[in-house]
This record gives C-alpha cells, sequence and structure tokens, in this order.
C-alpha cells in the first residue's frame, strides 16, 4: 500500500471519529432547539403557576412542580442519612470482607433498570404495607434508587480522606466516632453534599419508577402530606407527550425539567467550592 | 474500648491501639460508641436488605403467577394478550420487543460510543480532550423522558420523511435513541480503557512501521478490550432495562417481529403501562408485571455480574 493511500485511509478514519463525536452533540442541540421552539410560547409565569386542564392552553405544570419538589425532599431525607450512615460503616467499622459483598452489592444496584425499583415499591410500599399510591410511597422509592448513588460518592469522598489525620485523632485519644465525626467528615462534606445534589438531580428526571407506584396523570391540587395523591414534573410530560395537542405544554415541561436539573448540577458545583474554601479557612484557623 | 483493630484492618493500614482513658469516662463514651456503631451497622445492612426485598418480592408474585399460568404457556407461548377475553400468556413477543429495541440502540451506541474514545484518545487537541467529557457528560445526565419526547415528536417524524411505510410508534426511533443516550456510556469507559494502554504498546507498533490505522485496531484496541467489553455490557443493561424511551416512541403492540419500522412492546414498556392504567393487587394481570420483571431482573442481572468482573479484573491488573 503507498503511502498517500494509507494517508487518504487515515484521514477517512478521521473524519468517522469526528461524525460519531459531534453527531450526538448535534442532536442535543436540535432536542433543546426543538424544545425550545415548541415550549417557549407556552412558558410563561402562567404555566408555572396553573392547575392542568383539559385544553392545552389553559394547562399549567404548578401540581407538578410543587409534586417534585414535596417528593424530592422526602427522598432526600430519607436517603441521606441513610446513604452517609452505611458509607461511614463500610469505610470506616466494616471488616475488608464485608466491604467486598456489599460493593458488589451495590454494583449490580446502581445498574437496576429503574422501573424495577418501582416494581419493588409497588410491591413492598404501596401493597404489601398498605401506603397506597401517596406521596410517601413515591419517596420511598425514590429514596431506595438514590441510595446506592449516595453510598458511592460518599465511600469515595471519605476514602479521599488520608488515613494519617484518622491515626493522628486516634493516637490523641479520640474514639472511632469522635474521630468520624470531627476529623474525616468535616474533610469529606463537600464532596458528599456535591454527590447528593447530583442524585437528587438524577432522581428528579426519574419517571418509570413514579409512574410504576402511581404517580397521577391529572391532579389539580398540591400535595398537602405524606399520604396524598401527587404528581410529578416527568409524569406530567409524559402524559402530556402522549396526547393530542399538549405537544407544546410536554415541550414547556421538558424546558423547566432541563432547567431545574442544570440548576441542580450548578448548585452541586457552587456548593462544593463554597463548602471547600470554608473548609480550608477552618483548618488555617485551627493550629 | 476494644474496637479499634478491624477499623484499621480494613484500610491495610498499621493497627491502632487507643491508650486506656479514665474508667467513668471510658464507659460512658463506650456506650455511646457501640450505639453509634449498631446505628451505622444498620444502614450498611440496608442496601443488602433491598436486594433481598427485590428478589423476595419477584419471587413472591412470580411464584404465585404461575399458580395460575403454567410456565410452559409462559416461556412457550408466541401470544402475549393478557387483557384480551381470551387470556395468552406467551412472553416471547415482549422479549423480542425488547431485543429489537436493544439491537438498534446497541447498533447506534458500540460504533459511535468507540469511534468517539478513539478520537479522544488519538486524534484530538488538548483543549478538545478537555471539553469534550464533560460535553459529553451532559447528554448523559438528560432525563430519559426528554428522549422519550425527543424520539416520539421529532425522531419519528424526521425518519418518516425518508422512510414512507414507518409507523408513527415503532421500534427503530426508539432504539435508535436509546443509542444516542447510551454513546456516552460506551465512550467513557472506552475512553479510560484506551487511556490507560501502556505507552510502550503504541511507539512498539509505530515503531515497527504499523501505520495509524494499524496501530488503533491491532494493538490498542486489542489492548484495551476488557475495559470497551465492561462498558458494552453495561450499555446492554441500559438499554435493555430503558422504559421511558420505548413506553412513549415503541408502542403498545406485543408482537413477535424482527421488523422494526412497526408499533411492538418492551418487557419494560409493558410494566409500565399495566402500572399506570391503575391494576389492582392479587389479580393474575397484576402478577404478570412481576413474572416480566423477574424476567428482565434476571436479563440485566447477567449483564451486570459480567462487567463487574471484568472490571475488578482489570482493576485487578491495574494494581499489579
Amino acid at each position: 500500500m503507498t503511502i498517500r493511500r494509507r494517508r487518504r485511509r487515515e484521514e477517512a478514519f478521521r473524519a468517522l471519529c469526528w461524525v460519531a463525536v459531534y453527531l450526538p452533540l448535534a442532536l442535543l442541540a436540535l432536542l433543546l432547539a426543538h424544545a425550545l421552539v415548541e415550549g417557549l410560547p407556552r412558558l410563561g409565569s402562567a404555566f408555572v403557576s396553573d392547575f392542568p386542564s383539559a385544553s392545552p392552553e389553559r394547562a399549567g405544570i404548578l401540581p407538578a412542580i410543587a409534586g417534585s419538589l414535596y417528593v424530592l425532599s422526602l427522598a432526600g431525607v430519607i436517603a441521606v442519612p441513610l446513604g452517609v450512615g452505611a458509607a461511614i460503616y463500610l469505610e470506616e467499622y466494616a471488616p475488608a470482607r464485608w466491604s467486598h459483598l456489599v460493593e458488589m452489592n451495590l454494583a449490580q444496584l446502581a445498574g437496576l433498570p429503574s422501573v424495577l425499583y418501582g416494581l419493588l415499591g409497588l410491591g413492598v410500599f404501596v401493597h404489601v404495607m398498605g401506603m397506597g399510591t401517596t406521596a410517601i410511597s413515591g419517596a420511598l422509592t425514590l429514596a431506595m434508587l438514590v441510595l446506592p448513588l449516595v453510598i458511592t460518592t460518599t465511600r469515595e469522598a471519605l476514602r479521599d480522606v488520608p488515613g494519617a489525620s484518622r491515626e493522628a485523632a486516634l493516637a490523641l485519644g479520640a474514639t472511632r466516632w469522635e474521630t468520624v465525626r470531627q476529623v474525616v467528615l468535616p474533610v469529606a462534606w463537600p464532596r458528599i453534599t456535591t454527590g447528593v445534589v447530583q442524585a437528587l438531580a438524577r432522581a428528579l428526571g426519574e419517571t418509570a419508577p413514579l409512574i410504576m407506584v402511581g404517580a397521577l396523570a391529572y391532579v389539580s391540587f398540591l400535595p398537602d402530606g405524606m399520604s396524598s395523591p401527587y404528581t410529578v414534573l416527568p409524569v406530567q410530560i409524559f402524559h402530556w407527550v402522549t396526547r393530542d395537542g399538549f405537544v407544546p405544554n410536554a415541550a414547556a415541561g421538558v424546558l423547566v425539567l432541563l432547567s431545574a436539573t442544570l440548576a441542580l448540577n450548578v448548585l452541586a458545583v457552587l456548593l462544593r467550592q463554597r463548602l471547600e474554601r470554608v473548609e480550608a479557612e477552618r483548618q488555617e484557623v485551627l493550629p | 474500648m476494644k474496637a479499634t483493630t478491624d477499623a484499621s484492618a480494613s484500610h491495610d493500614e498499621p493497627v491502632v491501639v487507643l491508650p486506656p482513658s479514665a474508667p467513668l469516662t471510658a464507659s460512658a463514651r463506650g456506650t455511646g460508641e457501640r450505639l453509634i456503631e449498631a446505628l451505622l451497622t444498620s444502614c450498611g445492612l440496608l442496601s443488602l436488605a433491598m436486594t433481598a426485598g427485590l428478589i423476595l418480592t419477584l419471587l413472591a408474585e412470580t411464584i404465585a403467577f404461575f399458580d395460575d399460568v403454567s410456565p410452559g404457556a409462559f416461556f412457550g407461548g408466541f401470544e402475549w394478550a393478557p387483557r384480551l377475553a381470551h387470556q395468552q400468556f406467551g412472553v416471547w413477543p415482549l422479549v423480542t420487543g425488547t431485543l429489537l429495541t436493544t439491537a438498534v440502540a446497541m447498533a447506534i451506541a458500540i460504533p459511535a460510543g468507540l469511534l468517539a474514545a478513539i478520537y479522544l484518545g488519538e486524534f484530538a487537541s488538548v483543549t478538545t480532550r478537555r471539553w469534550l467529557k464533560p460535553a459529553l457528560q451532559v447528554l448523559a445526565g438528560v432525563p430519559t423522558i426528554v428522549f422519550g419526547y425527543f424520539a416520539l415528536v421529532v425522531v419519528t417524524p424526521a425518519l418518516q420523511t425518508v422512510m414512507a411505510n414507518l409507523s408513527g410508534f415503532n421500534a427503530l426511533s426508539a432504539g435508535g435513541v436509546i443509542g444516542i443516550m447510551l454513546i456516552p456510556m460506551i465512550f467513557s469507559l472506552s475512553a479510560d480503557a484506551i487511556s490507560a494502554v501502556p505507552a510502550d504498546l503504541r511507539e512498539g507498533a509505530l515503531a515497527l512501521g504499523a501505520d495509524r490505522l494499524t496501530t488503533i485496531f491491532r494493538v490498542l484496541l486489542p489492548a484495551a478490550s476488557r475495559g470497551i467489553g465492561a462498558s458494552i455490557l453495561l450499555a446492554l443493561g441500559r438499554a435493555l432495562g430503558e422504559t421511558m424511551i420505548v413506553a412513549i416512541a415503541a408502542g403498545h403492540q406485543a408482537r413477535l417481529t424482527a421488523d422494526p419500522t412497526v408499533p411492538i412492546e418492551t418487557m419494560t414498556g409493558y410494566m409500565l403501562q399495566v402500572a399506570s392504567s391503575g391494576v389492582r393487587a392479587e389479580t393474575v394481570e397484576y402478577r404478570t408485571i412481576f413474572a416480566v420483571g423477574a424476567l428482565l431482573f434476571a436479563f440485566t442481572l447477567v449483564m451486570n455480574v459480567l462487567a463487574y468482573r471484568l472490571q475488578r479484573r482489570l482493576r485487578q491488573e491495574a494494581v499489579a
């Protein structure tokens, strides 16, 4: 093969690789543009402050926003202490043999389709425990879904704390918990917070598990307690996208959902930067 | 105050023994310590309890399902119509529906993800390298409901302009969009695997006179094959279990076909449809979704276990 032919083949392959990189990004841009063109006219203050309606022009998304906020906060309140606690146990207390077993289990849970978490929630919370299709069933289901994520990111954060800090604390006579609370957690906290907010950002977009545990299609009131029926943003979008004449509403809903997801991810980064600065200042003051 | 040894053991660090404190504080502290350790232990057991709960729930309802429907009818039947008067419980149409969307998705995600990973490792400039990964991560963070919207409202109409016989609901757009969604997953893990190939190998190949393409296909990709394999298995697990995209864009007609242009139904799509129509517990229809769910669980478990083992072997090799 001549050098020139090799060159040409290499150039062609390089162009192919280039397409593989930019095509998905172009499609993402197309998706955004389409949602903007379809959804922006519908997106106004009335849209985010109105209740659903049979006529697309008047249908708003307020109950879905309130439901998402409510269910997500509940899920966070449940999953964060449990997840952080589990991670502390695995990193700071558990024997190595245990850690391997749990690690394998966590990898499996993280790879489980989210619809199966919905099935578990449907079987256990909705029916066996008799909670019905209420906000608390949805929150518990979401909490299970984010738990592996919270545990994994918290473990990574704890693992990054130098072992010498722990040994120094123990050598000074601190108990194990004192070491964790006063030495390890303050250093790991910025990363844990970031991980938690990112996990919640993912939970915000989860649709299938909440449909499985009975998030409703049409809710004309705001959730007023744990046993209230509810809907959430992505479920509302799902019902609009499959309904004639409601595609602009679905597009506007997509814009709201994407903005909220983006906002949470930005918040995660900002929080981390701020907390790291605070912790750095604290450490400068200490000695 | 005895509980110090195994904490340090789990970190492979020198054993630290605490100096004895005054008796009174020690016992008060000891009780608190034990309480906290018990609390943390129960948190740690929770993830195992979740897995156990999932398996038990699936098993219990699936066993109850097989009281009403024979396993032969479920695994050997080719018609799925649990809602018609003349009920049929052959699961194959749902399985082929799932395999069809998964096949379309992988046909897009594997080549695109791999080519993008090769681009990052071999051709991209330093600046491109810096922003490319985060940019594709944005794609991975988009909720699946948004991709579902995209598949139904944008991709299907666009494809219909070139394929006149494409139905409004079909496996092609649904699978295609799943494929696009999975590109970042294959890209990111494969790029890591390719960048982990020792520079000696690449330089050796070039020194022997191999051109760039030969180096990529004969040296780099084989050396990175385990990481690439793991990324493909993980993506397969995700594609099999993807729900919203197929529920929106693939239709709800269980049918045994390999034609990606007609409406079909996947296992996940069926589960979602039954649950969203508010099915009562203790009915056969309610139990069908657990039987189908158990089958999906088995499929994804195989993929995830294989991927996990590949990744663990990789990590061990990296350490060695």
